[in-house]
């Protein structure tokens, strides 16, 4: 065994489970007793796609990879897609509604903290057909 | 394993093994073998959640008994705010205090006089930008001791000021060496305890090796006396030094508004607190500078040494400091070194992990997610884990084994009479 792979269908539906899936993995990370640093950097990025997830397309799936050295993040969703994503990449630009950003989101911080956080981000979107987004986290030596 | 001091214990003879605590648990650290609802050492943080809940008391904390403080030659009490809040029509702390001393004190410092000085230090600290933001709280042990073993990435955030009663036992003790010249040894400094994790704190300090305080009584215990002493008081000496601040930190929001005006939030109940850390660990809660956090529902007042409903004791500390001054404990600079920790608070990760070695730690990992998809899901505590999550942990780790499941071993029975009832 080279990796532990997990799997998480994330609700378009229930806004407020959003988080369920990192939260999930986070408690794995400290089961594997995971470089803390690392863990906290893939709990912020996990979290924040999916919300985006959550917010801006209809949910989607979440596959996760952990091996000792670093963690693979697949966040799939089949969401409208991401039309300009240079733009989207831009801090505090952003497309939430109001009464998303009532509750605290759509800051438009999501998407560059995420770049922030990792070690590899990639986005792959095509208009009307989703968006899946591949993040690495390596553990600092 | 490291040996850890719990206050919180067991009493076996009255547990029937009812899985009440067990479920209650907030860091799963109960498990039931023999009938018998054992506290794993690594995972508790003395929240005191099993003896609230327990409906047989078979869960208690560890205190002193008041005769303790008879070893001493002077014996100073060092009352928590949230004892005011136990008293029907109280209307002066002094009668309070003047009680302890009926009961065998000498010397009275009240633990709200730390509080006050605490407070002051910290806004002080925040205004000199000396400490990482948001800046958690350090005065509830309990809460202490979850970030301790479950967020690492927090412990830095935890202020590394000492809680408002070592604060107090060190002041006191110097005042009373200064009126006496007695020596540390015979000095006997009592925390009156709303709870485990403050007597915890005490003989397992996270923040030194050795605390200033010598014992600490629980309320619930203390209660009798001290009313019956009340009841029959016949002058009221002036004792009571402290402000508003200092008393409000009984109840939950108190310490955070002795910020003054930075950005806080306060979260009490022991699940209230952990959503919160969970959400400062994904980064989800910013524009805050201040967090306050109490491990039980109402704060202090609501700790589980105390005898009050904790609504009705918040209640009566916020009428008490209705006619009290807003400090009048302040801060020399000299003491500032004395108050901060003597050790960083570093993350316990073998309280949570499988193994200190990764590659192991995967293997019972895989071994336990397959083990876990292979349970009933049912979380119902009859194998004596917690959740089927825990016990495919617990079997992985080898302390349980699959037939500990009853529904498990149902099917095993089921199968076996099926294959013997087909031969017959
Ligand atoms: N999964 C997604 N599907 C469609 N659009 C997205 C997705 N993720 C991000 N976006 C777009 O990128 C913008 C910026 O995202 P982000 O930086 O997370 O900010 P925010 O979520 O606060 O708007 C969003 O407002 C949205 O227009
Ligand atoms: S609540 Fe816990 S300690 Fe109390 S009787 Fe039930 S199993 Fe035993
Ligand atoms: S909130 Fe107060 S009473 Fe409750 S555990 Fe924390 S310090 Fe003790
Ligand atoms: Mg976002």
């Amino acid at each position: 065994m080279s990796s532990i792979h997990l799997h998480y269908d994330v609700s378009g539906e229930d806004f407020t489970r959003a988080g369920e899936a990192s939260g999930s993995v986070k408690k794995r990370l400290k089961a594997l007793g995971y470089n803390t640093d690392a863990i906290r950097r893939v709990a912020i990025a996990m979290y924040e796609a999916e919300i985006n997830m959550v917010i801006h397309a209809e949910g989607g799936f979440v596959d996760v990879d952990i091996y000792p050295d670093h963690v693979d993040i697949l966040m799939s969703d089949k969401g409208p897609g991401i039309p300009d994503v240079e733009k989207a990449m831009q801090e505090g630009f952003s497309t939430a509604p109001d009464n998303v950003r009532n509750l605290g989101f759509g800051a438009g911080m999501g998407l560059p903290n995420i770049k922030k956080y990792t070690d590899d981000m990639r986005i792959e979107t095509k208009i009307g057909v989703g968006t899946d987004l591949y993040l690495t986290v390596k553990v600092n030596q | 394993m490291k040996q850890y001091f719990h206050s919180v214990e067991l009493d076996a003879d009255k547990c029937c093994g009812c899985t009440n605590c067990l479920k209650r648990c907030p860091t799963e650290a109960i498990r039931i073998h023999k009938g018998k609802a054992h506290i794993l050492s690594e995972r508790c943080i003395d929240c005191g959640e099993c003896i609230r809940i327990c409906p047989h008391h078979a869960k208690r904390a560890h205190s002193n008994p008041l005769e303790d403080i008879e070893q001493y030659k002077i014996k100073i009490a060092l009352p928590a705010p949230a004892l005011f809040g136990q008293f029907n029509n109280l209307d002066d702390i002094d009668i309070v205090l003047t009680g302890l001393r009926a009961v065998g004190f000498d010397f009275i410092y009240e633990v709200s006089r730390g509080a006050e000085i605490v407070s002051e230090l910290t806004r002080n600290m925040i205004r000199d930008n000396k400490l990482r933001k948001p800046i958690i709280s350090s005065a509830c042990p309990a809460v202490v001791r979850l970030i301790k073993i479950r967020f690492p990435e927090l412990c830095g955030n935890v202020m590394p000021l000492l809680a408002p009663m070592e604060v107090a036992a060190k002041l006191a003790r110097r005042e009373v060496r200064g009126m006496t010249g007695l020596d540390d040894k015979d000095i006997g400094v009592f925390f009156i305890t709303p709870c485990p994790a403050k007597v915890t704190e005490i003989n397992s300090p996270n923040h030194a090796e050795k605390s200033a305080v010598s014992g600490a009584i629980a309320i619930s215990q203390l209660y009798p006396a001290l009313t019956h002493a009340m009841d029959h008081l016949t002058t009221v000496e002036s004792i009571a030094k402290s402000g508003l601040i200092g008393v409000g930190w009984a109840t939950s929001g108190g310490e955070a508004a002795a910020m003054l005006g930075e950005k806080y939030l306060a979260a009490d109940g022991i699940e209230n607190v952990i959503r919160v850390l969970e959400e400062l660990e994904d980064d989800h809660i910013r524009d805050v500078d201040f967090i306050e956090l109490n491990a039980c529902s109402g704060g202090c007042v609501g700790g589980v040494l105390t005898v009050e409903n904790p609504y009705v004791a918040q209640a009566r500390i916020h009428n008490l400091r209705k006619y009290l001054p807003v400090s009048l404990n302040h801060l020399d600079e000299k003491d500032v070194d004395a108050m901060l920790w003597e050790k960083e608070l570093t993350y316990n990760a073998e309280s949570f992990a499988l193994s200190d070695d990764i590659m192991e730690a995967m293997e019972m990992m895989d071994k336990m997610e397959k083990i876990c998809a292979d349970l009933p899901g049912l979380d119902c505590g009859s194998c004596g884990a917690p959740t089927c999550r825990a016990m495919a942990e617990d079997i992985v780790k080898g302390v349980a084994k699959e037939t500990d499941c009853i529904h498990k071993l149902k099917a095993k029975i089921q199968s076996v009479y099926d294959q013997l009832s087909s031969t017959l």
